[in-house]
């Protein structure tokens, strides 16, 4: 048990201690190596280089020098990442190996190692994380301690004003005065459907009930979105102080968080959040000499997508499938055994903290009119600079793929981005300036989502691209309500015959009819935005639809029934290149001859496309 | 109570009505039946089919009218060309994904599916696609399932889990998977099913059905060496009328004899006789019990559903329940001896046919104690009201236009006590007729135990008999079941007798009746009209006290010796034995 | 269920499963906890054996077909032990767009079976799963756990020569 003093002292002293990790011009003869922790670097033995470090400090009695765990950088593809503070080096794809030459160099001689400098996407080397393309249009508030601080140390948290919030509200503020900040600082959910935060909390709090619950939705299931995992693993207590935040507001005492099982970093982490709070009496009861009390349970989830809706987690935290419940009465009235309860995403949380400790008059500058604050994106698919950016709302998404992003690898064209995953649409590169906010994104016929973002080049093909996602919402449709069980299926078997040649124009109207019922009568959100994808491409790439449907044409490579590989006799010179590379002896001719595709032997994977020097071979 | 009432419209009709009452029903008060699927009122309302959709003014998407309730100045409009058209593509995925064999499907005719597509007028399926497969499920000798008619309403997991607490089937799976089965998709005859059967009433579809049996009388009917006797269960009489257009509740037994007689069994007797001859062996052991420091409670055995359960859940607690067997085992086992002797007839050339509210006696029937010394199975084939008229039909028996006839003698006298073993309570009432006579050793004229009457899952009355306080209940639905044997277990309970039947509200309500439509089930209570039928007949009846019965009194005098006999044990009694639920 | 019976008792304790006790004494036995257990029980045993589900039944009082639905409704629930080596691809959109399917496609060519299955000799097991978090190494799969990044056809060939060659 730790007293408000006592905490006091510890945010005093640790924050002096840990200056050098913020301040690049610290008083300090110490270094700080940081190595990333995210799943992404840890998958790629960043604890093998940690461990390296450590050893390697040990043996050559290097003192001054420690060697940190931390969450996310948000730069995954150039994983895994060390940084050397005060003076922020930013070495990549570092191996375990790399350790003694950084130690040698960079600490004993106080040298860069070149070779492990980040190159930025035009070639230039990049000594420090600020100079990096990547991070100059973001602004950090969710992720802020996010590769700064070691997650698993509350007392570094403290440092960085954890837990003052926390403080502030419970001494301060009147449960009323907390929602009306979190209102006028205009948060919305950063789960996908952007419900202003306050006004949900409000409405929870209106709710008489001996027993109230918070729950914290950290289900990310969206495939290829990391947002949530990150925060978890790279800053747990920022989540669970706003948790307890939310339960004094609403009049709670319990929250649970449940979060996929597939994390279990982040599950760990969270859990040596919890156990430590409880040492220090954060958690538990007269928290802060107060007479609030407060108490904060993990619950795994165990790989379904549909728990992520709001009322199916109520039912998996009940023990049950997770099949959503008839809304109304919404959680608010009728949640968790029938109480009222609060359901909150892992981002949404993160910046309750912050809002509540520089203001609502700041938090709302920032954004748009009507989103305000940032969006943290889980940027993927095919572009260069794959990670976690966090950026002001309203940043276009021109922004985010061509100056965050890097732009598209191989010198191919942008086709496409699909934001909010299974859920969500996907927008053509005419939509490229749109700014990205709530209502923006629901105008050009896509979603906020809860921030995953995929870029998509000339390669793809969108009847592909749909029906990809319609096989992860028939696969993950919990089969509960008639649209979404068998009306999925049906959408998805149209796009396999698209797909495979065997489709017509009447399947394109058939998916139409489909996605609108779907969408009107399907009873959660899952079900009701099941057909987005395929009406956003269809609005977008509706000509390639056609082409499917009526030509038997797919000009990407990805349907190959619908692909032919041919190449042209004027351009081929007979260097033979492609016939070496090809993986089934498909493609015939000898010495100088133009050569020829056997099409009954090809099988388009399209490995002759890539390795003929000159362009002749096309589809 | 005006706070209370809501005012609403609904397709421009205005509504008044009690807040807290579901769109659907007030629909239905107006004169407006909202198409619905898987709801099944208190039983299943879950709104997952998406049939019952419709548009509230101001409110996005459409509303779920079987859950969502009625609010101040709402304006609901059920049949918009939006709703409309959502309606058709639901049921044409539905109809998708659904065998559509009605042709040769058992509930053709009366499946709320076909009702529907009748109603759409459902010409093609617009949106054709992959089905899912399963395996026929057969092994249950009560049971079947075919879940390529099953539309997923899950009605029949509602009545299942919920209702009689006993969760045999569940949705498994995930998605277009999803499927109702059991635990590893095993047989039901593997699983904690209790062969009630009212996983069937709530079907809405062919998906589950009885396994039909008919076949087999059908041949002894006219093999010239086998003696058919056929007997009827008191609950069959009042339901057998509604297969052939007829009232729920109308008493068709004269009706329901003369065709047995068409059909050719060469004996028709009554199960009431057999209810009479458990009345006085459970009496009797009653008394025993009562006056001998017995296990107490005593608890009834007639309702097989009832027997399977506590033997699977409760089997510590068998020395409570009544050495009894039902009425009709009891009758078959007289038959084969009693009777035949007296008619001279070889016991093995008899062929022992119940009609039965229920279908967990098919399983009953088939249990190793059922079977006397000789090898012979005291019944050799039960067949369930529903069976029955379809038998009536086959034989292009015009059901409605036959006279009324008496059941055949020597067997064929039964009492109003008898009568009531078909509803919830009437084993009870019965039984106490009969133990306050013999207790007193009067004859009592107080015979009417309203207390144990009705519709209540669980009735509680203290009766004095003999200057004695006997604490009774009643209790019906397995859910119930569990509850008064928790109390028991615990130490709580002070009864010394208890009735339970398996399904709620008693036989009338068996598995083997027939299978009222949701919208039937919402407007009429289907189980009052089917035992005030009962109650009626026991009103009307000269003898309304089992061990009046002349027959009983010729038959122990000749035969049984006395209640609780040597003889009576062998023939009448039997045991139980621990099961376990899961055979897997 | 004979088989499983026999592991479980190998240890000679009449029956009993001391995993599973220990575990029921760790837990309230109330419903809510059911899907905790199950994740214990899949952690431990790789798989959620028929006999486990029995005891869960019986400790939480929970119809044993509940808890089947409970168990196929969830994808981290499996009824069948994972082979030796359980190779996951990852078919998240950011692997999904970098061709993990064309890596999916080659594992169930390889091993004839689909995603799920376990090979009859029981050395392999395949499935899909949803991002793993490393979308920066897209696209992935693992092998018991080990993440293997900007996987091809190709390398996912040399993985399974090099796993089914360790087996001989």
């Amino acid at each position: 048990m730790k007293t408000l003093e006592q905490i006091h002292e510890i945010r005093k002293e640790k924050r002096k201690e840990l200056d050098l990790r913020v301040n690049t011009k610290a008083d300090t003869r110490e270094k700080h190596i940081l190595v990333c922790h995210g799943t992404g670097c840890t998958s790629s033995k960043s604890p093998e280089i940690l461990e390296n470090f450590r050893k390697i400090l040990e043996e050559k009695h290097i003192e001054n020098v420690r060697v940190i765990m931390t969450g996310c950088f948000g730069l995954c593809a150039k994983g895994p990442i060390v940084i050397i503070r005060p003076e922020d080096t930013f070495y990549s794809n570092v191996t375990p190996e790399d350790c003694e030459e950084i130690i040698q160099t960079h600490i004993v001689e106080g040298k860069l190692v070149e070779r492990l400098l980040c190159k930025d996407i035009d070639g230039s080397i990049v000594n420090s994380l600020d100079e990096l393309n990547f991070y100059k249009k973001q602004k950090r508030i969710a992720l802020k301690n996010c590769g700064v601080i070691n997650p698993e140390e509350i007392d570094e948290y403290i440092a960085f004003d954890g837990y003052k919030a926390l403080e502030k509200v419970l001494k301060e503020m009147t449960p009323d005065e907390v929602i009306e900040t979190i209102k006028a600082s205009g948060l919305r959910g950063r789960g996908g459907a952007g419900f202003p935060t306050g006004k949900k909390w409000e409405i929870t709090k209106g709710y008489e009930a001996e027993q109230k619950y918070v729950v914290c939705n950290a289900d990310e299931g969206d495939p290829g979105a990391f947002m949530d995992r990150s925060i978890l693993e790279g800053d747990p207590h920022s989540v669970l102080e706003s948790m307890m935040i939310a339960g004094y507001s609403i009049g709670a005492n319990k929250g649970y968080i449940y979060i996929r099982a597939e994390y279990p970093i982040a599950v760990k982490r969270f859990q040596k959040a919890i156990d430590e709070a409880r040492e220090y009496g954060i958690l538990g009861k007269n928290i802060f000499g107060t007479n609030f009390e407060f108490d904060v349970e993990i619950r795994l989830g165990a790989g379904a997508f549909v728990c992520g809706e709001e009322t199916a987690l109520l039912e998996s935290i009940e023990g049950k499938r997770g099949q959503p419940r008839v809304k109304p009465p919404y959680p608010a009235e009728h949640g968790l055994w029938g109480k009222p309860t609060l359901i909150n995403n892992v981002e949404t949380f993160a910046n309750i903290t912050r809002i509540l400790l520089n203001g609502a008059e700041w938090y709302s500058s920032i954004g748009t009119e009507k989103s305000k604050g940032t969006k943290v994106f889980a940027l993927g698919g095919n572009v260069n600079n794959i990670g976690l950016v966090e950026v002001p709302m309203g940043t276009t998404l021109r922004e985010i793929v061509f100056d965050i992003g890097g732009g598209i690898p191989n010198n191919r064209e942008f086709k496409a981005a699909q934001t909010g995953g299974p859920s969500g649409g996907c927008i053509p590169a005419e939509h490229l300036d749109t700014p990205i906010d709530y209502e923006s994104l629901k105008a050009i016929g896509s979603m906020m989502g809860s921030g995953g973002l995929i870029i998509m080049d000339d390669t793809k093909c969108m009847v592909c691209l749909a029906k990809f996602y319609l096989e992860f919402t028939v696969s993950e449709s919990c089969g509960k309500c008639t649209p979404c069980r068998i009306g999925t299926k049906r959408m998805l078997e149209i796009l396999e015959r698209l797909c495979s040649g065997e489709g017509s124009e009447f399947d394109i109207y058939r998916l139409e009819k489909l996605a609108a019922n779907i969408q009107k009568a399907s009873i959660c959100g899952l079900g009701q935005s099941a057909p987005n994808p395929v009406i956003s491409t269809l609005k977008y790439f509706r000509e390639e639809f056609r082409q499917h449907a009526i030509q038997k044409e797919c000009k990407t490579l990805e349907c190959k029934a619908l692909s032919k590989i041919t190449i042209n006799p004027e351009k081929c010179k007979g260097c033979g290149l492609c016939q070496k590379h090809c993986p089934v002896n498909a493609i015939q001719g000898e010495g100088r001859d133009k050569r020829v595709i056997d099409q009954d032997k090809c099988i388009k994977c399209g490995t002759c496309l890539t390795s003929c020097p000159f362009k002749a071979i096309g589809n | 109570m005006e706070e209370n009432l809501v005012t609403l419209t609904i397709d421009g009709v205005e509504v008044k009505t009690k807040k807290g009452t579901t769109i659907l029903e007030a629909a239905r008060q107006v004169g407006i039946d909202i198409p619905t699927l898987c709801f099944l009122k208190d039983i299943n309302e879950m709104g997952d089919c998406r049939m019952c959709i419709v548009e509230v003014e101001g409110r996005r998407g459409f509303a779920t009218s079987c859950i969502q309730t009625v609010e101040e100045g709402m304006v609901v409009h059920t049949h918009t060309p939006n709703v409309l058209e959502a309606r058709h593509v639901i049921l044409d995925l539905i109809i998708s994904n659904h065998a559509k064999d009605c042709l040769t499907c058992t509930r053709s005719g009366n499946c709320e599916l076909q009702t529907l597509a009748t109603k759409f007028n459902v010409l093609d399926v617009e949106f054709p696609g992959e089905m899912t497969k399963h395996k026929i499920d057969n092994l249950s000798p009560s049971i079947v399932r075919d879940f390529n008619k099953c539309i997923l309403c899950r009605r029949c997991v509602a009545a299942c889990k919920n209702v009689q607490k006993i969760g045999a089937i569940d949705c498994i799976n995930r998605g277009f998977e999803s499927c109702i089965s059991t635990v590893g998709d095993h047989s039901l005859n593997d699983v904690n099913c209790t062969n009630c059967g009212q996983c069937i009433q709530a079907c809405p579809t062919g998906a589950l059905h009885e396994k039909e049996t008919i076949d087999d009388v059908w041949v002894k009917l006219k093999d010239p060496d086998t003696y058919v006797v056929v007997q009827t269960a008191p609950a069959a009489r009042v339901a057998l009328g509604e297969e052939f257009g007829m009232p729920i509740g109308t008493n068709v037994t004269g009706k329901m004899v003369t065709a047995l007689k068409r059909l050719g069994f060469d004996k028709v007797f009554d199960t009431n006789t057999g209810a009479d001859f458990t009345i006085m062996e459970e009496a009797n052991e009653f008394v025993e019990r009562f006056t001998q420091n017995g296990v107490l409670p005593m608890i009834t055995s007639c309702s097989p559903g009832w027997v399977k359960y506590i033997e699977m859940n409760y089997p510590e607690l068998l020395p409570h329940l009544s050495t009894c067997k039902s009425p009709h085992q009891m009758f078959g086992a007289l038959v084969k001896t009693y009777f035949a002797q007296k008619e001279g007839i070889d016991p093995s050339k008899i062929y022992m046919v119940s009609v039965m509210p229920c279908i967990a006696k098919k399983f009953e029937r088939q249990r190793e104690e059922m079977k006397n010394d000789e090898g012979l199975w005291d019944v050799d084939n039960v067949i369930t009201t529903r069976e029955l008229s379809r038998m009536i039909k086959q034989a292009n028996i015009e059901f409605e236009k036959l006279e009324d006839s008496k059941f055949d003698n020597p067997m064929g006298e039964a009492t109003g006590a008898a009568a009531i073993f078909g509803t919830t309570g009437g084993v009870m009432e019965a039984a106490l007729r009969t133990a306050q006579d013999t207790l007193t050793g009067q004859n009592l004229e107080k015979i009417d135990f309203e207390q144990v009457r009705g519709g209540d899952g669980i009735k509680r009355a203290t009766v004095n008999i003999a200057g004695k306080d006997v604490k009774v209940v009643a209790a019906s639905g397995l859910a119930n079941a569990q509850k008064i044997m928790e109390e028991i277990k615990s130490g709580k309970a002070d009864y010394q007798f208890v009735e339970i039947m398996a399904c709620p509200g008693g036989c009338v309500m068996g598995g083997g009746q027939p299978i009222k439509s949701s919208k039937i089930r919402r407007e009429v209570d289907v189980r009052k009209l089917r035992a005030d039928a009962l109650y009626s007949i026991d009103e009307k009846s000269t003898i309304r006290k089992s061990h009046e019965n002349p027959i009983l009194k010729q038959i122990y005098a000749e035969y049984l010796e006395k209640p609780g006999s040597h003889i009576a044990h062998k023939l009448l009694h039997t045991h139980y034995i621990k099961r376990e639920k899961y055979n897997i | 269920m004979g088989e499983e019976k026999q592991k479980c008792c190998q240890c000679g304790c009449g029956g009993k499963d001391e995993f599973l006790e220990k575990l029921f004494k760790e837990y309230q036995p109330i419903k809510d906890n059911l899907i905790q257990i199950l994740n214990e029980v899949q952690e431990h045993y790789g798989y959620v054996p028929m006999y486990a589900q029995k005891a869960i039944s019986e400790f939480l009082n929970v119809p044993m077909a509940e808890i089947y639905g409970v168990v196929t409704f969830y994808s981290r629930f499996t009824l069948k032990p994972k082979g030796k080596y359980n190779i996951a691809v990852c078919l998240g959109t950011a692997c999904y767009v970098k061709g993990s399917q064309k890596i999916m496609d080659r594992l169930k060519e390889r091993l004839k079976i689909e995603p799920g299955e376990t090979t009859p000799d029981g050395k392999f097991s395949i499935e899909e799963t949803r991002c793993v978090g490393a979308c920066g190494l897209a696209p992935v799969f693992t092998v018991n756990g080990e993440v293997y990044g900007k996987a091809t056809v190709q390398k996912m060939d040399q993985v399974l020569d090099e796993l089914s060659s360790k087996e001989e």
